[in-house]
């Protein structure tokens, strides 16, 4: 047994360091940098949506006519949802065992993430840009 | 393949609850209450950018009793998950997980999103 000490794996593949899901940390690291992007974003929405809440529609319009405003809600909805995609993804990886139930829902809830989103973001320029 | 019949260890029902399993639940929990949610918010800026009249109808809708609790509840499970969630981070670099830094720490992220959700209602009432 010579090769007792050596390595299995081939260079190539300790660089890529990839393992077998074909996308290393990828998942684990988005669903970080999505969480603390919405750490000041949505305590900052919070406070305007908190203060938004009982006006009427004028007052509503109006702060989304604000560059600032509209920015910090895109921004949110873009984190918001793709923390929801990779978050709901793990909840039905755990879950659900039947091959082809997984891969529906796990269609299913990229496909919502993205049309919820897409309404979203929608609505934020069309108020931004008063149409 | 995954649907063989298999020994299932004991479950959640059989073990004394630390309050460390209870957080880890809600974080779970909270988390898929908030991607419900998200509808609520997208139907909520959908009527925004509709005009006023149907703007006052889903602000009639949200400003119902039962439209307020299901907001009360978004709230806290915001906060709670917002919490939670740092306290993810934290554990990310490798701090906090000696069972009296957690248990404390379960305790404050509870007690924090209860009060920070209170204080946030607080000061929408206060804004009317």
């Amino acid at each position: 047994m010579s090769n007792a000490n050596k390595p299995m794996r081939s260079a190539l593949k300790n660089v890529r360091g990839l393992g077998a899901a074909k996308e290393g940390v990828q998942h684990w690291w988005l669903q970080r940098v999505t969480a603390m992007a919405m750490i000041p974003l949505l305590l900052v929405m919070l406070v305007c949506l908190l203060k938004l809440a009982t006006g009427d529609h004028a007052a509503v319009a109006a702060s989304f006519r604000h560059p600032l405003f509209a920015l910090v809600a895109l921004l949110s909805i873009l984190a918001v949802f793709w923390h929801m995609k990779l978050g709901l993804q793990v909840v039905i990886e755990d879950y659900v065992h039947s091959e082809g139930l997984k891969m529906a829902s796990l269609l299913g809830i990229t496909f919502a993430t993205f049309i919820l989103g897409g309404i979203a973001a929608l609505s934020v320029l069309k108020l931004f840009f008063g149409a | 393949m995954a649907n063989v019949e298999r020994p299932l260890s004991p479950h959640l029902q059989i073990y004394r609850w630390p309050v460390t399993m209870a957080t880890s639940i809600l974080h779970r929990a909270t988390g898929c209450g908030l991607a419900a949610g998200t509808v609520l918010l997208t139907w909520w800026l959908v009527a925004a950018a509709a005009g006023p009249d149907y703007y006052a109808m889903v602000q009639a809708c949200l400003g119902s009793w039962l439209g307020r609790l299901v907001l009360f509840g978004f709230t806290w499970a915001l906060f709670y998950h917002l919490l939670s969630g740092i306290r993810h981070l934290v554990w990310d670099t490798g701090r906090g997980y000696s069972l009296a830094v957690a248990n404390r720490a379960s305790w404050l992220v509870i007690g924090g999103s209860v009060v920070l959700t209170v204080l946030a209602w607080i000061l929408a009432y206060a804004w009317k």
